[in-house]
């Protein structure tokens, strides 16, 4: 009798704490959609700012932040899908290869602001790339890397062994073998990495801080080497450097944010069941 | 005639997986063109190592060590200059568990030939049809050649991957254990279309069971431990071994 009962002690602890998990994400949505979104409306969405920011929208900061994950994207998956192809497929498992996973490793774990200073100094001013979309995006690609290196690693190591054995007993090259075999069925995890690692990308602050953002900027953008505003950012900046402003627009611009963030891990949530359920072994 | 050149000659090999056991120790084997050769003995007797290192799939294990030489045609297998790819292409493998890849049963058929660059549709359909038949799976799968290759049979599956490799038309076809899972049925099937397929190639197979290796065998080599024990004709290894432990072995004593 008693270990029935452990049992469904155990059971009952366990369900508990997975609801609790949900709880915080679950009020955090509703908070912000209760005050946010009374703020969102068609001038809010496609509008600069006006009157110190106090008034009109937040489009610039928006499509700041689309050209910045869309620049990290360039910047980081041709590097990181190369690395986790050369981890798992090419590179034995020697002193070199170990200090190159150190690294990988280590990377993620470097603190963001971190990653902001390096771009400073790295990109802003020794490679003279000034403060612009260039910067911040090689800045956030260099925070990204880790995330969808370890991810792209993991689908590609799921791909069964066999499939290389056989494809290469039919002659095929390493690299037929590659891109035939190994890529085509790793690819839903590849892009599963790749678009959490820009949704966390498109929501840091501290990487763009000193590389790209701008305080207030209402023009847009008209090349790489052009600062822009950006949401993570523009928020931090209406929340705590002006004062009196309106709540509300603080609130729809986190609600954005969020929104742009959630988006982009639903997309790749979709992508991977639906591809999940076509695959045939 | 009188002494012909072997297809393959295997020379005094060894191998080791890195760790202290020897896979295989000092074998040496001559495989004439055209013969059903068959390498047997119980598991880990060093069968399997023994048909991957003759196309280089051993290649793929890590810290595998070998020594001595095999000749293909007369040429050896693992000089520098040898052409790897090529060389499984004219040496090709069919494994134990039958691996179909993701794709449909033209896909896999036509999945070497693409690779070493053939697109012609004419020559491929012409291909696929004549390995299925070959393999004796054409009449069941003619109608769905452009369906999922993992809806088939295990039986079909396994006839599948020897069609993919007779498909590239090697010279010599390496089978592990080809009816591995199959039924009586199944198994007479194949085992008929080997001796078809010998006319045509030269064939080394590690086989389920002794006596499936006294049914098919031109010659057989047995295994133990790594060593090659005994070599003969079909008659003399399975009626009259020489040798103690493959008469204990072929007569069911130990397995």
């Amino acid at each position: 009798m008693k270990r029935q009962q452990t049992q469904k002690l155990a059971v009952g602890i366990i369900t508990t704490v997975s609801f609790l998990v949900v709880v915080p994400i679950l009020l955090v949505l509703i908070f912000m959609i209760a005050n946010g979104i009374g703020g969102i409306s068609w001038t809010f969405l496609s509008q600069p700012p006006r009157s110190g920011m106090t008034e009109g929208g937040i489009l610039p900061a928006i499509l700041g932040t689309i050209f910045l994950t869309l620049g990290t994207a360039i910047a980081a998956i041709p590097l990181a899908i190369g690395a986790a192809i050369y981890l798992s497929e090419y590179a034995s498992d020697n002193r070199l290869t170990r200090l190159i996973r150190l690294a990988i490793v280590n990377l993620a774990g470097i603190p963001s602001i971190v990653y902001g200073l390096f771009g400073l100094g790295a990109f802003v001013l020794f490679l003279n790339f000034g403060t612009s979309i260039l910067a911040g995006s090689l800045t956030l690609g260099l925070m990204t890397l880790p995330v969808v290196i370890s991810t792209a690693e993991e689908a590609i190591l799921s791909v069964p062994q066999e499939f290389r054995v056989v494809s290469l007993s039919l002659g095929a090259t390493r690299w037929q073998t590659i891109r035939h075999q190994v890529l085509p069925h790793a690819l839903p995890g590849i892009i599963t990495g790749v678009i959490l690692g820009l949704g966390r990308a498109a929501g840091e602050t501290a990487p763009i801080l000193f590389t790209v953002a701008a305080f207030y900027l209402p023009e847009l953008p008209q090349s790489i080497f052009d600062q822009t505003m950006a949401l993570p950012y523009h928020l931090y900046v209406i929340s705590t450097q002006i004062p009196g402003m309106p709540m509300e627009i603080q609130y729809a611009t986190a609600l954005v944010l969020l929104l742009i963030v959630l988006s982009l891990t639903l997309i790749a949530t979709f992508i991977r069941s639906s591809m999940r359920r076509r695959r045939e072994w | 005639m009188s002494n012909p050149k072997p297809k393959l000659s295997i020379q005094n090999l060894f191998f080791t997986y890195g760790d202290e056991t020897e896979a295989l120790r000092n074998i040496n084997l001559d495989i004439m063109e055209n013969e059903l050769f068959i390498l047997f003995g119980p598991s880990r007797s060093g069968k399997s190592t023994l048909l991957r290192l003759m196309n280089r799939l051993s290649d793929l294990s890590e810290g595998g060590q070998r020594q001595g030489k095999i000749l293909f045609n007369g040429s050896g297998i693992f000089s520098r200059k040898v052409d790897v790819i090529n060389l499984r292409r004219r040496i090709s493998m069919v494994f134990a568990i039958p691996t179909p890849l993701p794709g449909t049963i033209y896909d896999n058929l036509t999945y070497g030939l693409k690779m070493a660059g053939m697109r012609d549709k004419a020559t491929l359909d012409e291909r696929v049809a004549r390995s299925l038949q070959q393999a004796a799976l054409w009449d069941e799968v003619k109608d769905r050649l452009h369906t999922s290759a993992f809806a088939l049979s295990g039986g079909q599956k396994q006839r599948l991957c020897l069609a993919r490799s007779l498909a590239l038309e090697p010279e010599v076809i390496l089978l592990d254990n080809p009816t591995s899972g199959l039924d009586p049925i199944s198994t007479t099937i194949v085992e008929q279309s080997l001796h078809e397929l010998k006319q045509q190639y030269t064939i080394i197979m590690v086989p389920h069971s002794v006596q499936q290796a006294a049914r098919v065998a031109d010659k057989a080599a047995f295994l133990l431990d790594g060593q090659v024990i005994e070599v003969g004709r079909q008659k003399d290894l399975f009626v009259n071994p020489k040798d103690q432990r493959t008469e204990d072995y072929v007569t069911g004593r130990f397995g």
